[in-house]
């Protein structure tokens, strides 16, 4: 047991362990099927929170078209599914049976060339990873090998957003247009509608959310990470040393927006369509947001700050239809202007400070003589002098890497 | 000795034991009325109580979409706030549930789920945009609701759980064409649109009905433009040299106003041209300004201006409860349809239960509509008149044609498609 804890804690995983319990425990015994869904929904929101983490907060390269490789991977999956739903007996009444609706709606009579892969699920699921990052790789290589960065490279980013709508909303006779791709039932003859299919969707991507949580934090723990940080803060200095900086920014890029990808299959799965409402600027920021919320320096922060955003949004939406804007709005300034380093900074600079505190005054006055207490309050107190050595020989920014998925326990000094 | 006893007492016990069941009639009869008991009237687990049943509204309340939906929302609460002051429905009074789809199409889809996975409700009134109404059509389907959709459309659709309360396209647009044919003596047409597929299905319709069944007419252009574009120029220049006998308009929203407003600098006006549109209703008058509109045609089912005794009800009402500047549209009042559609229909069926709902709705009438007398087709959709206005300079328009009978509704026209 104790083996366990000390491995958890060298790691930093308590956070970690801490949400997983959430996810996984918590929130399916306490939440009926709708709620729970409605999760489901906002944790694929997550997947895109974690990659900004990566790529905005360990890599500094902020991207305000997120939204795109969300569309990408939702829309991989909604064309296989929608393939699946349109079988010739289905559509028997349209024009050109065997194809899409809305295709028949646009007097298109045959199905495009590259729609045709997505009538096997393998390339379909290997588009949802592909496509995203290799639009990421072509965008990113092409900006910093130029070293074109920092603000010129969110803007552009943006306009990748505003591009990808315009293209998906003009080509309507093979995108769906504005209304998008619905009506999707079945994956592989799989009704993806029904209450146990919710549940395994549901676990299905907590797995593979909590799944990319570690693999970022593994690359956090790295040498590239480490890298990553360095390069954020003087880029310069990690060029002069002889590091391809340009690549690192790529990999980082390219990591946020294959998550994305993953993030937007797994919301058409649960929801049941997809349409080019994701893809917009609005969105892309909206999801900003949630990283912003949660921590830019978190994953864990990241994943409870989509959770409280999305929890915000439809808890103010149904029960104030008429001001839940403007709530949501003071949530948003609220939080950045009380917190700027997020949910994981009000952890770290009040939530844990307290804790130990509390932990070390029950250890002295020996309350509770021997036993856990005091194991904990000497734990924490060891962990307190970890914090408090003086960051003079380390940069503050830096300071995260040994904490890593911590955020939460990261940026106190 | 005893049994005499007993014999006299029985009569006193017999008239108490009477008292005491009289309140347990009473109760049953005093509360249910003419009321049928729950147990019958819903058999699906619906928040239907004794006294009240729950039913869902669902437009966009924010977003940009807001501007278009919410006179259909305030028609939809007109009718509710009505039918509750007449006593409800089967004697329920009905209580309203509001969620914000807020121009977002996966805030519909999660709207509508949570009407009715959680809440229950026994009908829904809503969505505006067909792809609100695509979002959340499977869910529909799914969890088996009932919709009462207000727009006018594309067709192409049909659904148990959907009541489609506007017009669908060959409605709208076949006696529309034909009207302005034989009045105008139209051979050319110029077609115009915003590019997405309610337009797009529209003039598909209108081109195939023009080239085959208006004797010697022809298509001489067609153009789409994507929603939100302001810059109608070369478009005019297209028109101008094209000399179309009739443009024929569905350009829809805020496009509207640059549109109107380009074409009367350009010099083509109502004098010169003749012009029938399918998009627009007195509420998108008030943003392209009647003057600008002056003397142009539109093509819908219902004018504010209607002349008669329900609408002249309708339009008071309308007025008294959101103020005297309130107009009313095409869609407006077919949202207004909804809740008096549903009323009719859960007393023919006697029940609030979907099912019976869906099958009962066939031949349902109201007499009551502002734009006359209304029929449920099979198809769920209408049987309705199309109208011609006349765009007056104060923003209403004149009508200047109705068709003789009431058009059947076809979403999937055959030669159509």
């Amino acid at each position: 047991m104790q083996k366990i804890k000390t491995w958890i804690d060298q790691r930093g995983l308590n956070g970690f362990i801490i949400l997983a319990i959430l996810l996984a425990v918590v929130f399916p015994l306490a939440m009926d099927i709708f709620r729970l869904n409605l999760v489901g929904k906002y944790l694929t929101y997550g997947f895109v929170a974690i990659g900004l983490v990566m790529c905005w907060g360990y890599g500094g390269v902020l991207s305000l078209g997120q939204g795109v490789f969300f569309g990408l991977g939702g829309y991989a999956m909604a064309m296989f599914m929608k393939l699946e739903a349109s079988d010739p007996i289905t559509t028997k009444i349209q024009s050109t049976p065997g194809i899409p609706d809305f295709m028949d709606w646009n007097q298109i009579t045959a199905l495009p060339m590259f729609w045709k892969p997505f009538q096997h699920l393998p390339l379909a699921l290997l588009a949802v990873i592909v496509v995203p990052t290799l639009l990421a790789f072509i965008i990113s290589f092409a900006m910093f090998k130029r070293r074109v960065g920092g603000v010129y490279f969110a803007i552009i980013t943006q306009a990748v957003a505003l591009i990808v709508t315009v293209l998906i909303i003009g080509q309507q006779g093979y995108t769906g247009g504005v209304n998008g791709i619905t009506d999707l039932k079945t994956m592989l003859g799989w009704d993806t509608r029904t209450n146990s299919a919710k549940y395994i969707l549901y676990f299905v991507t907590v797995g593979l959310l909590l799944g990319s949580i570690y693999l970022c934090h593994w690359i956090q723990k790295s040498k590239l990470g480490t890298l990553l940080l360095a390069m954020r803060d003087k880029e310069d200095r990690v060029r002069f040393s002889g590091y391809d900086v340009a690549m690192f920014k790529v990999f980082a890029f390219c990591l946020a927006a294959m998550l994305a990808g993953i993030g937007g299959a797994m919301f058409t799965l649960q929801v049941g369509f997809m349409s080019a409402s994701f893809v917009g600027i609005v969105p892309s920021i909206e999801m900003v947001i949630f990283a912003a919320v949660g921590g830019r320096m978190s994953l864990v922060g990241a994943v409870y700050g989509t959770l409280l955003v999305n929890f915000g949004k439809t808890y103010f939406s149904e029960s104030f239809p008429d001001l839940w804007l403007f709530l949501m709005a003071g949530l948003f300034i609220g939080v950045v202007m009380a917190f700027p380093d997020g949910l994981a900074g009000v952890y770290t600079s009040h939530v844990k400070p307290w804790f130990i505190k509390r932990m070390a005054s029950v250890g002295k006055t020996g309350s509770k003589p021997g036993g856990t207490a005091k194991a904990a309050a000497s734990d924490a107190a060891a962990e307190m002098t970890v914090l408090e050595t003086p960051p003079g020989t380390t940069p503050r920014n830096v300071m995260p890497i040994n904490t890593g998925l911590g955020g939460i326990q990261g940026q106190s000094a | 000795m005893s049994h005499d006893q007993h014999n006299r007492t029985s009569p006193r016990r017999r008239i108490m034991q009477g008292l005491m069941v009289l309140p347990l009639i009473a109760l049953p009869a005093l509360s249910f009325g003419a009321n049928p008991p729950t147990a019958q009237v819903n058999t699906t687990k619906l928040a239907v109580t004794d006294t009240e049943v729950t039913v869902g509204q669902l437009h966009s309340a924010t977003g940009t979409m807001a501007i278009s939906e919410t006179g259909s929302i305030q028609a939809e609460q007109l009718a509710i706030d009505q039918i509750n002051a007449m006593g409800g429905v089967l004697g329920r009074k009905i209580k309203v549930i509001k969620e914000d789809g807020a121009s977002d199409w996966p805030t519909f889809a999660e709207k509508s789920k949570k009407l009715l996975i959680n809440d229950k409700v026994a009908a829904v009134f809503g969505c505006w945009t067909s792809a609100s109404r695509k979002a959340v059509l499977p869910i529909f389907e799914k969890e088996n609701g009932m919709l009462y959709y207000p727009t006018f459309y594309e067709g192409l659709e049909q659904s148990k759980n959907v009541i489609y309360t506007g017009q669908e396209a060959t409605q709208q647009i076949l006696w529309g064409l034909d009207w302005v044919s034989k009045e105008k003596k139209a051979k050319t047409y110029f077609l115009v649109g915003s590019d997405y597929i309610w337009p797009r299905t529209s003039m598909k319709i209108a081109r195939k009905h023009i080239e085959g069944h208006l004797a010697g007419s022809k298509v001489v252009g067609e153009e789409y433009y994507p929603l939100g574009h302001t810059n109608f120029n070369s478009l005019i220049n297209k028109i101008k040299a094209a000399k179309p006998d009739v443009i024929f308009i569905a350009v829809v929203g805020g496009s509207n106003v640059s549109f109107y407003k380009q074409l009367k600098a350009a010099g083509v006006t109502a004098a010169k041209q003749t012009l029938l549109t399918i998009s627009v209703t007195e509420d998108e008058v008030l943003g392209i300004g009647g003057e600008n509109m002056q003397g142009f045609y539109a093509s819908m089912k219902y004018f504010q201006s209607l002349d008669n005794a329900n609408n002249k009800k309708f339009v008071e009402a309308f007025k008294a409860k959101y103020g005297a500047k309130a107009v009313i549209g095409d869609v407006t009042q077919a949202a207004y349809l909804g809740p008096w559609l549903w009323k009719a229909t859960v007393e023919k069926a006697g029940s609030f239960d979907v099912d019976k709902i869906a099958a009962a709705s066939k031949d349902i009438e109201f007499k009551g509509a502002p734009e006359g007398y209304v029929k449920v087709h099979e198809n769920h959709h209408l049987w309705s008149k199309t109208r011609i206005g006349q765009a007056q300079a104060d923003g209403q328009f004149k009508v200047v044609a109705e068709s003789p009978e009431l058009i059947e509704p076809n979403p999937f026209p055959k030669g159509y498609q």
